[in-house]
């Protein structure tokens, strides 16, 4: 088979390669040895163990200034022979062939254990729900009686004391001496807490050390505090002095104060503020009632006035009632006067268009005017005689009779009854109607002649 | 009536004089809301002036325990 021959390069390609992959972010706990810091701000330094060793380097990081840790907490300075956990990845330098760890956290192994515990112990109450919301007891608005769990000494109960009677200096505190670090501090404090249920008549507990180092804190951490936090019936605010860091008290109890006087803060209200509210909604309520009160008398009065109307309105009934009859009197009265002088007046008028007068008087206008009749008529029947005698008389001189006695006769056409005079008047074959003196004839024109 | 907590004593009062300050409120309700305010005032007021507060400590002597004034604790800090 043609042997495969690698050049030196290739072959720390592909070890490079096989190495890089096969290690991912791995923690690796050894001892520090030949610590060098060039210039470059680069730390280079050897990890070993009793057994075998393996080069580390940690960068430093581009922004920060030439400082080892610039982006984790600064704990420690590393020192030659430190024992410590580093987090690190494997790297392989191809030119000299040689492999080292990429390093990016360091923790002193004593502590870092400690945090690994703590860390493990909070996931597990985690997952049994210890921290959970829902378990969280309210913290009364105004407790009667505060327990109080931390050391006798120092300034922690001073300062618990002092804030609360600036406060509120009618609540009553009972203070439960407990050490707060060392191994023993664990059962003191969960004594202590059980205690407290057992008084009963507890409003609040605060559990309170000042600051410290996480060694100091361990009890803080302990599982017992953490479970007899979680059984208490009694609300309990953990003050632990440490700012940045939660302890597992800080998880389970009902509420996290960042200091000891933050707590004491918290737990009683200013009693000046609610001596203010009070005193304000008792001032808005009486002021309220009594103008609701005047209200309501004055919507009494208002009606009441109103009641008494009937009475008054029965008055102005018989008020109105008499007035309207009133009235009605003057009303009849003044028609029936007008009534009277319209009698008054149709009876004169009837008196003076009375047939009876007018008989009188026309009797008497008759006689008069049969008396003037009577003499006219006999006047003018003589005027009328003497008349008729001169006219008969001329009648009689002028009498067409006489003349037809003597022969004559009276001639008229017989189409109009014109009297014809002369000749001309008529016509050949016109009829005509003679009178002569006793009767009369009708005859035809034969003949004319012309005088 | 079950020891009324301040704190609900307060609420209460300030939820009656909401009420009141509504105005819906009958003669009686208005009546009846003033009496219980009052007497809410009062409470509260009791609450908030009562003595000066007793400050202990809670020792163990042997098996049992003893409640003990705390000494020295400036009253007046």
């Amino acid at each position: 088979m043609m042997k495969e021959i690698l050049t030196v390069s290739a072959l720390n390609n592909q070890i490079k390669d096989l190495l890089e992959a096969g290690f991912v972010l791995l923690w690796v706990e050894g001892e520090v040895s030949n610590l060098r810091r060039p210039a470059s701000g680069h730390v280079y330094f050897t990890l070993k163990d009793e057994k075998s060793q393996i080069r580390a380097v940690i960068f430093r990081s581009p922004f920060a200034p030439k400082t080892p840790f610039p982006n984790h907490r600064p704990v420690f300075d590393l020192e030659e022979g430190m024992s410590t956990i580093c987090r690190a990845r494997v790297s392989v330098y191809q030119p000299r062939g040689e492999y080292q760890l990429i390093v990016d956290t360091v923790e002193p192994k004593g502590i870092g254990a400690l945090q690994m515990a703590f860390e493990q112990l909070k996931n597990r109450l985690e997952k049994e729900g210890l921290f959970d919301a829902v378990h969280k007891k309210q913290i009364p608005f105004l407790p009667e009686r505060i327990g109080i769990i931390t050391s006798a000494t120092g300034a922690v109960i001073r300062d618990i004391l002092t804030i609360t009677h600036r406060r509120f200096p009618s609540v009553d505190i009972l203070v439960a001496p407990v050490r707060v670090q060392g191994s023993e501090a664990p059962a003191e404090i969960i004594q202590a807490i059980d205690q407290m249920n057992a008084i009963g008549d507890i409003d609040v507990m605060i559990l309170a050390r000042g600051g410290g180092s996480l060694e100091d804190l361990a009890p803080f951490n302990d599982e017992g505090v953490a479970r007899a936090i979680f059984r208490s019936r009694i609300p309990v605010i953990s003050a632990v002095g440490h700012e940045t860091d939660f302890t597992i008290a800080d998880f389970v109890s009902d509420l996290r104060a960042p200091t000891p006087s933050a707590a004491a803060e918290l737990v009683v209200p200013m009693k000046q503020d609610l001596i203010a509210s009070l005193e304000n909604l008792h001032h808005r309520m009486f002021h309220l009632h009594r103008r609701m009160m005047n209200r309501f008398k004055e919507r009494l009065n208002l009606l009441r006035e109103r009641l008494k109307n009937p009475k008054r309105r029965l008055a102005d009934f018989r008020l109105f009632a008499d007035d309207r009859l009133e009235k009605l009197q003057r009303i009849f009265h003044h028609k029936t006067q007008g009534r009277k002088h319209d009698l008054i007046r149709l009876e004169s008028r009837l008196h003076q268009v009375c047939p009876l007068i007018h008989i009188h008087d026309h009797q008497f206008a008759l006689d008069h005017l049969r008396k003037n009749m009577i003499a006219e008529t006999g006047n003018t029947i003589e005027r009328f005689n003497n008349r008729l005698c001169s006219l008969t008389a001329m009648l009689d001189s002028l009498s067409p009779l006489a003349v037809l006695k003597r022969g004559y006769g009276i001639v008229r056409r017989l189409s109009d009854g014109e009297i014809i005079r002369r000749a001309d008047d008529i016509s050949l074959g016109c009829d005509v109607h003679v009178k002569v003196l006793s009767g009369s004839f009708e005859t035809r024109v034969t003949k004319i002649y012309e005088e | 009536m079950a020891k009324e907590k301040f704190e609900e004593a307060l609420d209460r009062l300030e939820d009656l004089v909401r009420k009141m300050e509504a105005g819906e409120m009958t003669l009686e309700e208005s009546l009846k809301a003033f009496e219980e305010g009052t007497r809410l005032a009062r409470l509260c007021a009791r609450k908030l002036d009562e003595a000066e507060r007793r400050v202990e400590i809670l020792l163990k002597q042997g098996e049992d325990l003893v409640i003990k004034p705390l000494p020295g604790e400036d009253r007046e800090c």
